[in-house]
């Protein structure tokens, strides 16, 4: 069976993209910088009858045309929108795949018929794209190649096996050669695919290489070429959309008990838990109002999501009501599926919850464990990771009794490297009742440290006959003595 | 009637208590460390005298210590009073650098009472609240065989009388003795 294409071609889709969401008339255009200068990449309409044109610079547009009003120019926005386009075209074929940044290719082979014919189905893509305010031209043929010339030179349908006498008049331009190729081949005085084709076959190869003629048998069909539709990353994404807006917290409750489900049996099916959520309220008057929910765990069960977003809920400026509400799980981590056990080992869910709780309040980040380190300098023999992405692991050792509280050094007046009998220590006087140590550590001089400047350290434990029980250093390589921590 | 040690450590369950005093750290690692549970231990973010898991290490496995850092001493208490309503973790230790109010001991009381947690506040000398079930000074006390003894004083007690004891931390069978006063 032969194929069907459609090449949907977006000339304005820069412009388009932008006048659709800030409507305005007047001259647009989409400028985008290179080697210094601001050029036009995309111009509407009204500019175009003012005169400018692709590729012209900023400055030279404004000058011709004062009124110009013009946005820089944002690929990824663009890529965005062309995706969604894409999923788009997908009501009327499944294979649907982006051509460069402005076009799409749809294989409409044996979905035609579905909406009447491909004159019913142009029809209907024209008139709604008509209704997005979106310039589009299209072209369908048996080949891609084909589909794509008429779609960029001669916007129309050529009927079933006719794809050779569509393409005859076109510009050679429109096989979709290289500029320079296609400078030489005018130079040579062939202007027409037509007259392209008449050319003795190794002549053309000899004087071209492979890829003329592979683009010319590419639009003819001689050359098979496929079109390979993307594989859509999953959208973790869920709305709900209301007939009347809504202002009640707990009817934003009960909406995302709606939303929840739906979102979590997508995640499960593709085995993966969500770590942020964001839920996206649209108030009547435009304005967002967003709710972010950082999880201390991959999750995807929805009984218990839900009453984690109570307190953001709670936070929501209604205003005149809400009219949308959208969640999207806008980071997810894989999540496998596991075994419900007999005896599961202690559930530490409750924990994970209180601590995606108190994340949303002081911070994710700032819930955090200890973990071991390989070190003998007291303040690195341990570390300090974020509770939500670390385990417990590592087993503790302590080479020698260790204070319960450290603290920055805090010097104190004392000479020589023995112990001092009596000190002062924040303002109060204490004796050495007994001394244990010296224990001596010396810095790591692979690792700068500020603290270590001062070269090793004898610690001492020092009990003082008023019970205080600290922990002391003398630095022999430059004599002073500090208190560093307390034992209880 | 004398008010026994075993009859008030642990500490009543379901309640916020206070400490002060320098072994303040210690008394709730022990307490954590009884109960062999994770425990939440919040502090502010600014406190540069901070807790050293290789001095836990005696008391209570530093695994079960989680850390919450909080921008403001309202946040301590607003993480406290969630941590304890939740009642998933036995013990919620918060240290605190600003006197606590009776509303604010009472809301603790309350969650704590939900949650059927134990909050130990560590509180600045003087800085407590009406609201706390017991309120303990403790610190350490010199002694002459070398086996860090501490001295835990009662200082208030909403069911009882006051009384102080001098008390051991065994580390091999985990536990905690009364040493017996000398006459």
């Amino acid at each position: 069976m032969k194929k069907r294409i459609i090449s949907l071609w977006f000339p304005r889709l820069h412009s388009d993209r932008i006048l659709r969401r800030q409507p305005m008339t007047g001259p647009f255009a989409v400028t985008a910088h290179a080697q210094n200068t601001d050029r036009l990449l995309c111009v509407n309409q009204e500019a175009q009858s003012a005169g400018l044109e692709r590729g012209m610079s900023l400055s030279d547009a404004h000058a011709l045309c004062p009124s110009l009003r013009s946005e820089p120019h944002h690929p990824q926005a663009d890529q965005y929108f062309l995706s969604g386009l894409s999923r788009w075209a997908r009501r009327y074929c499944p294979w649907v795949a982006q051509d460069g940044g402005d076009g799409l290719l749809m294989d409409i082979t044996g979905s035609a018929h579905l909406f009447g014919g491909e004159e019913a189905m142009l029809n209907d893509l024209g008139h709604r794209l008509g209704h997005a305010r979106l310039n589009a031209r299209w072209g369908v043929a048996d080949t891609r190649g084909a589909a794509w010339a008429l779609a960029h030179y001669r916007p129309g349908i050529a009927a079933m096996g006719e794809t050779e006498r569509a393409l005859n008049s076109l510009p050679v331009a429109a096989l979709r050669i290289a500029p320079q190729e296609d400078v030489t081949l005018q130079r040579l005085g062939v202007k027409t695919i037509g007259q392209l084709t008449k050319l003795p076959r190794a002549t053309l190869g000899q004087r071209f290489g492979a890829s003329v003629l592979m683009r010319l048998d590419q639009a003819l069909g001689t050359h098979g070429e496929t079109i390979s539709p993307e594989a859509e990353a999953p959208v973790y994404a869920t709305r709900l959309t209301f007939p009347e807006p809504i202002g009640l917290s707990s009817d934003v409750m009960a909406a995302l008990e709606r939303l929840l489900p739906a979102l979590c049996a997508k995640l499960r099916d593709h085995q993966m838990g969500a770590r942020t959520m964001l839920l996206i309220c649209r108030r009547v008057d435009g304005q967002d109002q967003q709710v972010e929910l950082r999880l201390a765990r991959p999750l995807r069960d929805a009984a218990r999501i839900q009453p984690l977003f109570e307190r953001g809920v709670g936070t929501i400026d209604a205003g005149f009501g809400i009219d949308q509400l959208r969640l999207v799980a806008t980071q997810v981590e894989h999540l496998a599926v596991e075994q419900i056990a007999h005896h599961a080992p202690q559930s530490q869910d409750g924990l994970h919850d209180l601590i995606t709780r108190l994340g949303n309040r002081i911070g994710l980040d700032n819930i955090q464990r200890f973990l071991p380190a390989d070190s003998h300098i007291p303040e690195r023999s341990f570390k300090i990771a974020a509770a939500a992405w670390s385990e417990p692991s590592g087993t503790w050792v302590s080479p020698a009794p260790r204070p319960i509280r450290i603290f920055p050094p805090e010097g104190i007046a004392a000479t020589g490297n023995a112990p001092p009998k009596r000190f002062r220590w924040r303002r109060q006087s204490l004796a050495t009742a007994r001394a244990t140590g010296p224990e001596r550590i010396a810095p790591e001089w692979w690792l700068m440290d500020e603290n270590w400047r001062s070269g090793m350290r004898d610690y001492w434990r020092i009990e003082t006959q008023q019970g205080r029980r600290l922990w002391m250093f003398y630095t022999p390589q430059n004599p002073g003595w500090f208190v560093h921590g307390e034992f209880a | 009637m004398l008010l026994r040690f075993s009859d008030i450590f642990p500490l009543k369950r379901g309640r916020a208590h206070e400490v002060t005093g320098p072994s303040a750290p210690v008394f709730a690692g022990i307490s954590v460390g009884l109960s062999r549970m994770p425990a939440f231990w919040f502090v502010e973010d600014w406190m540069h005298e901070t807790l050293n898991p290789m001095g836990l290490i005696p008391y209570c496995d530093p695994h079960h210590i989680l850390i919450g850092k909080c921008p403001t001493p309202t946040d301590v208490l607003a993480a406290t009073e969630e941590a304890l309503r939740s009642g998933v973790v036995p013990y919620v230790i918060a240290e605190i650098s600003k006197p606590l109010t009776l509303k604010a001991g009472r809301r603790l009381q309350l969650a704590a009472g939900q949650g059927r947690a134990t909050g130990i506040m560590i509180i600045p000398q003087g800085m407590g609240s009406n609201a706390a079930q017991t309120r303990w000074d403790a610190r350490p006390k010199f002694s002459t065989p070398n086996d860090a003894l501490m001295q835990w004083s009662l200082v208030k007690n909403k069911s009882g009388t006051v009384a102080s004891w001098d008390v051991r931390w065994n580390e091999e069978t985990h536990h905690i003795s009364v040493v017996p006063k000398a006459a």
